[in-house]
């Protein structure tokens, strides 16, 4: 298992553009991958649970990936977020 | 026993003209509930017939969606167009449809009732939150949910409608719009909205009649009934008896007569029979409509709403986007002028960063929500000033109520120029900066802020509602909403003595402009342009044309000597009646 702590850094927050990248790149792998925002607990690969997450600009988040490319699939996923998802 | 109906009594609803014409049809009564969602169970060796219809559902939902997807794209732009990926999105959550499909085979419950519980779930949340995007993004959800379901339960979907019909509904989503284009529809009457919905626009781009602003018309009707619509009266006939229906069929025919005759007006210019020209422009809102606009003879856009831009996203738009749009609008536009008013967001118009607040038409809007985020001003006036380089473009600034704020906006405009000349690109140096009078403060200082600008447009529909204070959407006052109040007419006559004092170029854009009944008098009072919604604009020209400056002006002295709304309306009626009888006026 692998664990990350990310801040949303895009001015708009995890709105529907960045919650699809971040679904699609999450799907490329194998690696289970949830998101934490405190109790809350949503499936990354899932569109509509990422949507719900309503997370604003500062907020952080804990990512979760267990399986075999967890690595991987973890570096990709920071990656979207350190970038702001290209949207700054 | 006769299957013979009784005779149901005719019932008037009034509510707000939104695209002009008559229709008369039965109803089909669009709702977005969907109805009787019960849980049933089901046997085990069913499971794999229901998964199939979840997964056919879900199939067809998806092919529709890419149809709106579509239309959307090429109608709206892709902007508006991200709601549908989004839906096309949820369709294809595999996590989702996977927990669907676990779920109907473990609890053994039909897939509708699974497919809303737990879709609902999302719903739930997304409304639990305090962010009004979160609240936009729970009726796509549940748009997505509505449209599983209705194709699992075969319902006959309203894109597959039979026949012609006139649609009732709530609310017209972006995606309704689209499809019901589509399909033969006779006209649209909606609870919700108002003349600049999407629904308006579309219809009247469609010249199809609709009336919106219904208030509870679709729980008053069901699908079957027969109505008629009054798209010049703004009405809703349920039960229409055969006289209305003679009258009204008389009605459509007179109106239908003068607007052939109208279209011969098209390029001759707005000038009084003594040769007192005025500028007829149009108030735009999407840059498809400008074509509309030639058509019907305006010489330039008087009103661009940017807030366009802004319909269905969470964010401002950046400067290259905008700046695509300005450009756009600018070369349909020339050689005639186009004002481009900057975001008037708050009040009742959408921004992508609202936020709640108690009274927001006394809230954070227009200059104010842009003299504090410099950033979204800057980034506008790029654009615009971008768009300028053949000259004929012009800047307005909405919701002023001081000089200050004139002189603060007009620094950005300096700064926006020095930036482009040391960038090398090319802009109008001499771009016309104007501020929209519509806060009763800046009517009172109409001379003041005309010395600092270089022109004035009167944008009424706000500057009654100040004036009067009166919000017209609330039923209990909205008949004390007057825009013919002698108060209101007599703060038109400051403003345009102001402006004209300072040599000043000033128009009315507002609601007024395009109302019939305003025109002599407002040609009177000496404005120099009418910016009007494109539909109405041969009528007002008919009657610019039907008049003499010299006489409106002796209408507009008497007027401003009345006291009473109604003495002053019927009034300007008996002078329209007398001057432009082809003109069919509404009782």
């Amino acid at each position: 298992m692998v664990e990350r702590t990310v801040t949303i850094m895009n001015k708009a927050g995890l709105h529907t553009r960045p919650a699809a990248a971040i679904v699609k790149t999450a799907s490329r792998f194998q690696a289970d991958f949830f998101i934490k925002k405190g109790v809350y607990e949503i499936n990354g690969k899932s569109i509509i649970g990422v949507m719900t997450l309503a997370a604003e600009q500062g907020s952080s988040l804990l990512l979760v990936f267990t399986g075999p490319d967890e690595e991987q699939a973890a570096a990709a996923i920071v990656e979207l977020f350190e970038r702001g998802f290209g949207e700054n | 026993m006769t299957d013979q109906q009784p005779i149901r009594e005719e019932v008037v609803i009034k509510g707000v003209a939104a695209a002009p014409g008559i229709a008369t049809g039965p109803v089909y009564l669009y709702s977005k509930v969907i109805p009787e969602i019960s849980a049933r169970a089901i046997a085990p060796e069913e499971v794999p017939m229901e998964i199939e219809r979840l997964r056919t559902a879900n199939a067809r939902a998806e092919k529709e969606l890419r149809k709106v997807l579509a239309f959307a794209e090429q109608k709206l732009g892709s902007d508006s167009a991200t709601i549908f990926e989004a839906q096309i999105m949820i369709l294809g959550d595999t996590i989702l449809m996977g927990t669907i499909e676990r779920r109907i085979t473990d609890e053994l419950r039909n897939a509708e009732y699974i497919v809303s519980d737990e879709i609902s779930k999302y719903k739930h949340l997304m409304l639990a939150s305090t962010d009004e995007y979160m609240h936009e993004r729970a009726h796509d959800v549940d748009d997505v949910m509505n449209r599983i379901i209705r194709n699992i339960q075969d319902q006959q979907l309203y894109s597959r409608l039979e026949g012609t019909s006139v649609i009732v509904t709530e609310t017209l989503t972006p995606a309704d719009t689209v499809m019901f284009s589509r399909n033969q529809v006779l006209g649209y009457a909606t609870d919700l909205g108002g003349v600049t919905s999407h629904a308006a626009l579309l219809s009247r781009s469609l010249k199809i009649p609709a009336v919106v602003g219904l208030r509870h018309a679709s729980r008053m009707v069901k699908t079957g009934d027969t109505v008629a619509i009054d798209g010049y009266a703004g009405t809703l006939i349920l039960n229409p008896s055969p006289a209305t229906l003679v009258t009204l069929t008389a009605k459509a025919s007179r109106f239908r007569a003068f607007e052939e005759k109208l279209a011969g007006i098209a390029g001759l210019p707005a000038e009084t029979l003594d040769h007192k020209r005025i500028e007829l422009s149009s108030n735009i809102e999407f840059a498809e409509e400008i074509e509309f606009a030639k058509v019907q003879g305006s010489e330039g856009v008087g009103l661009f709403r940017t807030e366009s831009q802004l319909v269905g996203r969470s964010d401002y738009p950046g400067e290259e986007e905008q700046a695509a749009l300005s450009t756009q609008v600018a070369d349909a536009t020339f050689p005639n002028p186009v004002i481009f008013r900057t975001f008037d967001v708050g009040g009742d118009k959408l921004a992508p960063d609202a936020h709640h607040e108690e009274n927001p038409f006394l809230g954070w809007r227009g200059i104010r929500v842009l003299l504090d985020r410099p950033e979204i001003l800057l980034s506008q006036l790029r654009a615009i000033l971008r768009a300028s380089a053949r000259r004929n473009v012009r800047i307005m600034f909405p919701m002023v109520s001081s000089i200050e704020e004139v002189h603060r906006a007009r620094a950005y405009v300096r700064q926006v120029k020095e930036e482009l000349r040391a960038k090398g690109i090319r802009f109008d140096a001499r771009i016309k900066v104007g501020v929209m009078i519509e806060v009763p403060a800046a009517a009172m200082m109409a001379e003041q802020i005309a010395a600092v600008s270089d022109f004035l447009s009167i944008g009424t529909n706000d500057l009654v509602q100040y004036l009067m204070a009166v919000d017209r959407g609330n039923g209990s006052v909205a008949s004390l909403y007057q825009p013919f109040h002698p108060a209101v007419i007599r703060t038109l006559h400051h403003v345009i003595e102001a402006a004209h004092k300072k040599h000043s170029w000033v128009g009315v854009c507002g609601e007024m402009g395009g109302d019939p009944l305003a025109t002599v008098l407002l040609v009177g009072l000496g404005v120099d342009e009418l910016s009007v919604i494109p539909p109405i604009l041969p009528e007002i020209k008919k009657i610019i044309r039907s008049i003499k400056f010299k006489d409106a002006q002796r209408v507009a002295n008497k007027v401003l000597t009345m006291t009473h709304e109604k003495d002053i309306r019927d009034y300007l009626s008996s002078i329209i009646k007398n001057k432009v009888p082809e003109i069919p006026m509404d009782e």
